[in-house]
């Protein structure tokens, strides 16, 4: 795990349930860091909450890639959730709400892009999985 | 593993989540509490989430089966205490936390359990209208 306090970009594996509490000890710390509101906050951790679960789950562990983004009066962070997994054959199915491969609620990506102020998605079968989502204070 | 504890008060069970729940956690917590639920035949399950930062979908889902456990079990259950970010980033999230019930704090939330209860024992009154 980099977390040198005072680098504006790091990473965290993203390989069990522990990880999962660590991405979203580690989005606090960095959306405070960026004087978020309480409720900016609280969405950004949730969307990380959902998204490093899919990596774990879905993509078989990943990690999760951080940036601060401090372009010239805006500040923001950017996480990029990155798996080599099996990857999302149908992206746009994968996106409605409601759809599930698994056991969950078929929240995670499609609530995380509500969440989200930009939210990206590419995935090749075979291959693996990029979320990458920003939000702006 | 870490566990939530559960506490007995007369028919009551009392759980506080205190800490950053890992989903283990989560689904060791649902087992648990129908164990207890069981072995008590406790009528009423007051579950205070204040403490907990976030809701996500997996924590959404396990407080949903909670109460569904619960209810098949014949005990009425209640969350209370949910942060108002917590509450704007589930609604935003798309949950809705079907079929629980949920209310501002301890207090309103024994109140409701009390009613609840005196429901499901007049369910049991073969006069009860």
């Amino acid at each position: 795990m980099t977390t040198n306090p005072t680098a504006n970009e790091g990473s965290v594996a993203i390989r069990s349930e522990h990880d999962v509490v660590t991405s979203r000890q580690l989005v606090r710390k960095l959306t405070q860091q960026l004087g978020f509101s309480l409720v900016d906050q609280t969405k950004m951790i949730t969307a990380a909450s959902e998204l490093s679960r899919n990596t774990l789950i879905y993509g078989g562990g990943g990690d999760m890639h951080w940036r601060l983004r401090l372009d010239g009066i805006r500040a923001g962070l950017t996480l990029a959730f990155v798996d080599q997994g099996p990857g999302i054959p149908d992206l746009e199915l994968a996106m409605k709400d409601g759809w599930t491969s698994g056991n969950g609620m078929g929240k995670g990506l499609s609530g995380s892009k509500r969440l989200v102020n930009e939210f990206e998605l590419a995935s090749t079968v075979g291959q693996g999985t990029r979320v990458t989502i920003t939000r702006w204070k | 593993m870490q566990r939530i504890p559960i506490l007995q008060i007369g028919k009551l069970l009392l759980v506080t989540i205190q800490v950053d729940l890992m989903d283990q956690t989560a689904l060791a917590l649902q087992d648990d509490l129908a164990n207890k639920i069981q072995r008590s035949g406790a009528t009423g399950v007051l579950i205070d989430i204040s403490a907990l930062e976030i809701v996500d979908s997996f924590i959404g889902r396990m407080l949903a089966s909670i109460s569904g456990i619960a209810g098949v079990l014949g005990a009425a259950s209640v969350v209370v205490g949910m942060q108002p970010a917590v509450a704007i980033t589930l609604v935003e999230l798309g949950l809705s936390l079907d079929g629980v019930r949920t209310a501002l704090n301890v207090e309103r939330g024994m109140d409701l359990l009390r009613q609840a209860t005196r429901e499901l024992s007049d369910d049991d009154e073969p006069h009860g209208q």
